[in-house]
């Protein structure tokens, strides 16, 4: 497909100190990876197609973000690198390559085990915090939950799971607001719902799209130093896509893209 | 869980939807409407007909009936006599009906029927038709002495108090006009006889001074003052029920226009012919006076007699011409009936068509509740096979293509009304693709958090169950009640618009019959709850299979 044949450049993580990784143990991984490397794409590549013409995204992408750290993926727009997260979610899947999450491969996953997986070991967020517009905060922090049980089964755990919900609501600061529609939230209180929603079903890893991009830089600021307590006080793995070189120089280890490849 | 939290929502806040529904709510309203009323007419006609007519009936095709009637009805009851509860024997002829009204014959064509009085009531309901309360306790042929329809309004004065007045009237007049014939005869003779002496004089004298004479002309001069009095005794009565024409000019049924001895010995005051039972539409029209207000118009009533023509029994038939007196009149309001039926007693009928006593037109069966029908006729039927000149048939064979005709009404406008909830659905189907594409996003979303295909298909699915729901709900309960207050109803847009609903003048009935079957409702909102799910079932594929970066991405 591609004709283009580069070396791929080996990004690896920067290590820092490792804190250890925040317990979960309901789904114990099968394969554990050495120098725990939670996250892993191996030879990506994706294309679309445009009218008629192919239009290369990710070209031979290879990358691995360690666990309890935050990796920073930045590049232009354009770059691929909302591709590449897309991609690591499992949203979409690549023309070539392989996706490793805790050296399991995923991107060949059945629909429905991929649909699992994005449901209980990933959490999402957006640029657009993609909350939904018809519930609540509180409702959109338990629709993962909702997603993933009966109705039987949600409605009898229902005082539990919602005092879960509460709890990591007043965690993200926004207990006074729980009960408001997304149209009543600010942005920054509504990426602290959407991160409270990511997080309600305890997963290993947060992938991050320009979580900041659409907030001030005080707002946004705010929602960093959330993200970055998170992953001390948790060890929770994040993959943050940005365009912003102060965000990325936060983070503990960076991953530039540059036309679908990746640079160091 | 989430589907139906969505379901809920989505439903709560996207009125759009819910207009869509409407045309559900009125097609689900409009069939159970038509359903009801149609079972209502439906049931009201059978009702009438099985009244009326007898469960089975065994008839022959000859003019001169089954010969021996006896004999047969021992067989059938050898046959089925378990299954039958009533059993009568029946004369039955076409025949025409002559009603002398103001001086001119009024002829109508009629289906005369000998029935025995004492077994006919125990197979049909003919009875409960009758307008003279004693009459439908216990049918009687002699004329009631007055009190006929006491539940009729403006019902003009029948029985033997009008025969009187009616028969008083004529010998009056009949008096005035022999007086008028023998003054006339008089002046004839006086001026054909030749004044050859002086005797003319005399005889004028004579005429004129004789007691005789001036009795006579007191007697006229009495007679005629008396008469208009006397007229307008006769005509004031029914003068306020707006039916006064029918005595201006007086049916001329009076004894001196018949020259026959029998009329000289019949006293119409004191004596009647043998009773006839007409049906109401035979003697009576209905019409809207200049008011608007519907009235009937008496050509006869009971006391009056009618003449009926009927052909005679035997090889060749004659017309036979017989005097019966109007006893009571037949209303059943099933139009059929009640503009062709005439009964008399049997044994009369069979008398004066020359027929033996055990000679009958048809026996006619009513069967216990719970018996076959259609069994018990084909046992019949395999009896009695055609080539014996006799038919058996059921009630409802007779009826067979009216009933045909009524069901097939009622079909076709419940294909008609489906098709309205069928056209209602594509209207969902248009509202949800748009519902669809502007939940776009939220599919994206939903699919980010690891949400299924199906079960984003299952929130529109559900949607669509909801909508029908609430749209077939809202329309059961807006028919039935519809169905409940119809007749306030047609009272409330006949004062509004001043039209009648259901002109009196067509329909006879005063409310409309209504039946509701509850597995028709049960059927028609599930056949709109239906239509909904598969209207649903395309924006739910086509959410399904939305790709969940694209989703995410559109704005």
């Amino acid at each position: 497909m591609n004709s283009v044949t580069p070396t791929p450049l080996r990004v690896v993580a920067r290590e820092e100190a490792i804190r250890p990784r925040r317990t979960n143990d309901s789904t114990p991984s099968p394969l554990k990876v050495v120098d725990n490397r939670i996250l892993e794409a191996k030879n990506v590549c994706k294309t679309y197609r445009k009218g008629g013409h192919e239009v290369p995204v990710l070209i031979d992408c290879d990358f691995r973000a360690a666990s309890n750290k935050i990796t920073a993926i930045i590049g232009q727009s354009g770059s691929g690198k909302s591709t590449l997260l897309h991609l690591l979610g499992t949203l979409d899947v690549p023309d070539q390559g392989e996706i490793y999450f805790d050296g399991a491969r995923i991107d060949n996953l059945p629909r429905r085990a991929r649909d699992q997986f994005r449901n209980t070991n990933l959490g999402m967020i957006f640029q657009f915090y993609h909350l939904l517009p018809e519930v609540t905060a509180l409702q959109n922090v338990l629709m993962p939950i909702m997603i993933e049980r009966g109705v039987w089964h949600y409605l009898k755990n229902r005082r539990q799971l919602v005092a879960e919900a509460k709890d990591l609501l007043a965690r993200v600061g926004l207990e006074h607001r729980m009960h408001h529609k997304p149209r009543e939230l600010s942005g920054g209180e509504m990426q602290r719902a959407a991160i409270a929603r990511a997080l309600i079903t305890q997963p290993d890893l947060l992938l991050a799209d320009e979580p900041t991009g659409n907030l001030d830089r005080n707002t946004g600021r705010q929602i960093l130093d959330l993200l970055h307590e998170l992953n001390e006080q948790d060890g929770l793995t994040i993959v943050m896509v940005t365009h912003d070189e102060s965000i990325a120089k936060d983070c503990h280890c960076t991953i530039r893209l540059r036309d679908g490849r990746i640079e160091q | 869980m989430y589907r139906w939290l969505l379901c809920w929502r989505y439903l709560r806040t996207r009125f759009i939807a819910l207009a869509s529904v409407i045309s559900v709510t009125l097609g689900v309203a409009a069939l159970i409407i038509v359903n009801s009323v149609m079972d209502g007419f439906v049931a009201e006609m059978q009702n009438k007909m099985h009244g009326i007519l007898s469960d089975i009936i065994v008839e022959s095709h000859s003019a001169n009936g089954l010969p021996n009637h006896e004999a047969i009805k021992s067989r059938i009851e050898q046959i089925a006599g378990d299954q039958i509860e009533g059993i009568t024997t029946v004369v039955h002829v076409p025949a025409m009906v002559s009603i002398d009204h103001m001086g001119e014959p009024v002829t109508r064509q009629i289906n005369l029927i000998g029935i025995d009085t004492k077994t006919y009531s125990d197979v049909s309901d003919f009875s409960k038709y009758l307008l003279h309360p004693e009459n439908q306790e216990l049918v009687s042929f002699a004329l009631r002495e007055s009190g006929y329809a006491p539940t009729h309004d403006r019902f003009p004065e029948s029985g033997w108090t009008w025969r009187r007045q009616m028969a008083a009237y004529h010998k009056s007049v009949a008096a005035m006009a022999a007086e008028k014939d023998r003054l006339n005869r008089e002046l004839l003779e006086r001026m054909n006889s030749v004044p050859t002496n002086g005797e003319p004089e005399n005889s004028l004298e004579v005429a004129a001074n004789s007691p005789a004479s001036t009795e006579s002309n007191a007697n006229s001069e009495l007679a005629f003052p008396e008469l208009p009095a006397h007229l307008q005794a006769t005509v004031s009565k029914p003068k306020p029920t707006g039916k006064s024409n029918n005595s201006t000019m007086p049916p001329i049924d009076s004894v001196v226009s018949r020259p026959e001895d029998e009329a000289k010995v019949f006293d119409p005051e004191k004596e009647q012919h043998t009773g006839i039972v007409l049906g109401m539409s035979i003697g009576v029209t209905r019409y809207r006076d200049q008011f608007g207000a519907v009235s009937d118009y008496f050509y006869v009533r009971p006391g009056d007699d009618v003449k009926v023509t009927f052909p005679s029994a035997g090889r060749t038939p004659r017309a036979i011409e017989q005097r019966f007196t109007v006893v009571d009149f037949y209303e059943s309001k099933m139009s059929e009936y009640d503009s062709t039926f005439a009964f008399v007693p049997m044994d009369q009928l069979q008398k004066y068509r020359g027929m033996t006593p055990d000679a009958v037109s048809s026996i006619q069966l009513k069967l216990k509740p719970g018996a076959d029908l259609v069994a018990v006729r084909d046992q019949l039927r395999a009896e009695f096979p055609l080539e014996t000149a006799v038919q058996v048939n059921s009630w409802k064979d007779l009826q067979g293509a009216l009933l045909a005709a009524v069901q097939m009404e009622t079909t076709i406008l419940n294909i008609l009304l489906f098709l309205i909830i069928a056209v209602a659905g594509f209207g969902i189907l248009a509202i949800f693709f748009m519902i669809v594409v502007e939940k776009t996003k939220d599919i994206g979303i939903m699919k980010s958090l690891g949400a299924s295909a199906t079960g984003v298909a299952s929130i529109f699915l559900g949607y669509g169950v909801l909508l029908g729901l609430v749209g077939a709900g809202a329309g059961a309960i807006a028919g039935l009640l519809f169905v409940g207050n119809i007749n306030s109803i047609a009272d409330l847009l006949e004062m509004m618009t001043g039209q009648e609903v259901f002109d009196p003048t067509i329909y006879y009935f005063d409310s409309i019959p209504t039946i509701v079957r509850p597995w028709m409702v049960v059927w028609v909102v599930l056949g709109a709850v239906g239509i909904a799910v598969m209207a649903s079932v395309l924006p739910a594929i086509r959410a399904a299979r939305m790709h969940p970066v694209e989703a995410l991405r559109y704005e």
